[in-house]
């Protein structure tokens, strides 16, 4: 009898059966690798404490600090009263049941989803869960990574296994050679916008083709990252060279015979040619420009040479609805140029750009420009170590010449839920995942960006691509 | 959990698609490290507008919210059911909603039931006819009724009938523990550890 071919999500699911439901219950899966932080953890452990029981694996389980953590003045209290609080819940927390944590001022401290991957410990072929939705981000390594919520959280740190219904799986193809000035940003802003913030309900999405064959790992991880902006549970990319290369090394990535153990059979975890998916999506490389967001949601987005559409763009009348509060809320006219939009704030950061080759893809912009007038612009490093790293390589003094604030590891702008928010009607280019009413600060306008296009709105003062700079070079980018 | 079966309570027409969770309780209110009063929170930002159909006294204690599609998408935050809950919700139905959201209220005893947008409209329309009437829902035979309109929702069969039994998650994968065990006896070596710590 042949062998029935699979999807890598197919494969890697099956890998982790515990238990097979019957009966229309779910399947139990085990869970490879926790990771926790302070914001959807003290009512889990609480839950523990209650019922009496344990943590089953913290070998399994990790803690950083990220959501609430201030990216200045790091050696202060934090003043935040409750979110001091939180900090300390998740300490007391992790001693009490032995988890392993990286707190504030500790060199592996910084975005849950930047740490796993920098540390080794996210891999091909596993199952990675959070308390946090971007946790599809570590789908880029070709492991089944899904975000989850407190009782979950509370579920895995007991049994260190998930009742999961099984998805669809949906194939992003993205053919082609991305133009300079283009990143996978623009990549996933330009699928979410083409399938809507509900196109992947109840999929796992694989990203393929030439074009995600030709990323490295940063870039994958960006695009996995805004999976869940598009609904879906996961997004994937097969494991292959390129991330064997940016694995191998690292802390926590195995060694000797494990990694050629480990080796071989991520080579296994490629959909098999003959697999068929539930449904597919198809994106041109070669055209695509630069992409930005004009309106409330992830999938209210526009390439940069265009201009902000009208309601009446729109058929379905949800849609138009929507189209018809974003505008209001983002205090936009439609047909207004997406170029002729001023902003006051320039965020570079988040867990989906703020990696070393984000920062660098910045810095290459910034160098010797200047800021734009009434502009500010922060730079929140991913984790500390990429902020030791950017430090080695000089990035923070270009950053400080240009006129940015360099600042710590965290979340930062990207929520608002530490001390870096915009003010109410301020509007800001944001390299983060979403553009939601209120996100960054109560009243504050978002648009989505790439860093790239982050950098160079920051000189313009207006949204901007590279291509807009006086330096740009069209032949091959940036002189 | 409690056990859900049959509720009758004020039922609120949610004229909005999308409401993402950072919608239903602001990041703010995330500091918190309890799992109860959340119900100052519940659409924290929108509750400020004197018009929002929740500050209107009809729907003030309402229980039932039948939204737009596209119900709970964003954030995993928990709390956002958590707040839903707190207010005073049993129910919540919409034609779509975000996969986390729905996990989230299954483990938390709100229902999360899926309707037609075609239903969405008649029971909106049920509800603004006669503000502040009362609508039951039965999750034994799966439907929501204002007057003598029914429609049915759907809801995945499992969590029916976890909700039913009133039956908690972890409870219920302890037994299989000896399956979770003799798992673990086969994992392979080369996957990741956390402990001993490495830099």
């Amino acid at each position: 009898m042949s062998k029935k071919a699979l999807t890598l999500a197919e494969k890697v699911w099956n890998s982790h059966l515990v238990a097979k439901g019957e009966d229309g219950a779910p399947d139990l899966l085990y869970i490879d690798l926790h990771l926790v932080h302070e914001v959807t953890s003290p009512q889990a452990f609480d839950g523990l404490r209650l019922a009496g029981r344990q943590v089953r694996r913290p070998d399994l389980t990790i803690a950083t600090e990220d959501h609430n953590t201030p990216t200045w003045d790091i050696d202060q209290p934090i003043a935040d009263l409750t979110s001091r609080a939180q900090i300390m819940a998740l300490r007391k927390n992790a001693e009490e049941f032995g988890v392993r944590i990286h707190s504030l001022g500790d060199i592996d401290q910084g975005i849950v989803h930047v740490v796993g991957p920098q540390l080794g410990l996210t891999m091909p072929g596993i199952t990675v869960v959070c308390g946090d939705s971007h946790t599809s981000t570590h789908g880029a390594f070709g492991a089944l990574a899904m975000g989850i919520g407190t009782s979950e959280v509370e579920h895995v740190l007991a049994t260190q296994t998930l009742p999961l219904k099984p998805f669809k799986t949906m194939a992003i193809n993205v053919e082609g050679t991305l133009r300079p000035g283009v990143t996978s940003k623009d990549i996933i802003l330009a699928v979410i916008a083409k399938i809507g913030t509900g196109g992947g309900q109840g999929y796992v999405l694989e990203y393929r083709g030439s074009a995600i064959r030709a990323l490295s790992m940063e870039a994958r991880m960006t695009i996995c990252n805004m999976s869940i902006e598009a609904g879906a549970r996961a997004g994937m990319v097969a494991p292959d060279q390129i991330t064997f290369d940016y694995l191998e090394g690292r802390p926590h990535a195995p060694s000797g015979e494990d990694w050629n153990d480990a080796v071989a059979y991520w080579k296994t975890l490629p959909t098999d040619t003959d697999a068929t998916f539930d449904a597919e999506v198809f994106l041109d490389a070669n055209t695509l420009d630069p992409f930005v967001t004009w309106g409330t949601n992830p999938g209210q987005g526009v390439s940069l040479l265009g201009s902000v559409p009208s309601p009446d763009d729109f058929e379905d009348p949800n849609d138009k609805a929507a189209a018809l509060r974003a505008l209001e809320y983002m205090g936009l006219e439609a047909g207004t140029k997406m170029k002729d939009i001023a902003v006051n704030t320039v965020f570079l950061g988040s867990c989906t750009n703020s990696r070393i080759e984000d920062l660098r893809a910045a810095a290459e912009i910034l160098k010797g420009q200047t800021m734009a007038d009434g502009v500010r612009m922060l730079i929140v490093p991913g984790s500390a170590k990429v902020r030791a790293q950017a430090e080695a390589e000089g990035l923070d003094k270009i950053f400080k010449d240009f006129g940015a604030e360099w600042r710590f590891a965290g979340c930062s702008m990207c929520l608002g839920m530490n001390p870096d928010q915009l003010a109410v009607g301020e509007r800001a280019a944001s390299t983060s995942n979403r553009n939601f009413e209120g996100r960054q600060g109560k009243g504050a306008r978002t648009h989505l960006v790439s860093p790239l296009v982050a950098a160079a709105t920051a000189i313009r003062g207006t949204l901007s691509s590279p291509a807009d700079l006086e330096t740009w070079n069209s032949e091959g980018g940036h002189i | 959990m409690e056990k859900f079966e049959v509720f009758t309570g004020v039922a609120v027409p949610f004229r909005r698609s999308n409401v993402d969770t950072d919608q239903i309780i602001p990041a703010v209110f995330l500091k918190r490290i309890t799992k109860t009063g959340f119900e100052d929170a519940l659409f924290a930002s929108w509750r400020a507008d004197k018009d929002f159909v929740l500050n209107q006294a009809e729907y003030k204690n309402a229980e039932v919210l039948i939204a737009g599609p596209d119900f709970g998408t964003g954030s995993s935050r928990e709390h956002a059911v958590w707040a839903l809950r707190d207010y005073g919700f049993k129910a919540v139905f919409s034609s779509k909603f975000a996969d986390i959201f729905r996990g989230n209220s299954g483990k938390q005893g709100l229902i999360a039931g899926e309707i037609s947008d075609k239903d969405t409209e008649r029971l909106w329309q049920a509800i603004e006819a006669q503000p502040g009437v009362a609508s039951t829902v039965d999750l034994i035979n799966k439907t929501v009724s204002i007057g003598s309109l029914t429609v049915n929702f759907e809801i995945d069969e499992y969590t029916r009938w976890r909700l039913l039994e009133g039956l908690d998650d972890i409870g219920l994968t302890l037994r299989d523990e000896q399956a979770i065990t003799d798992f673990e006896q086969r994992r392979e070596a080369w996957r990741p550890k956390t402990l001993p710590a490495r830099s």
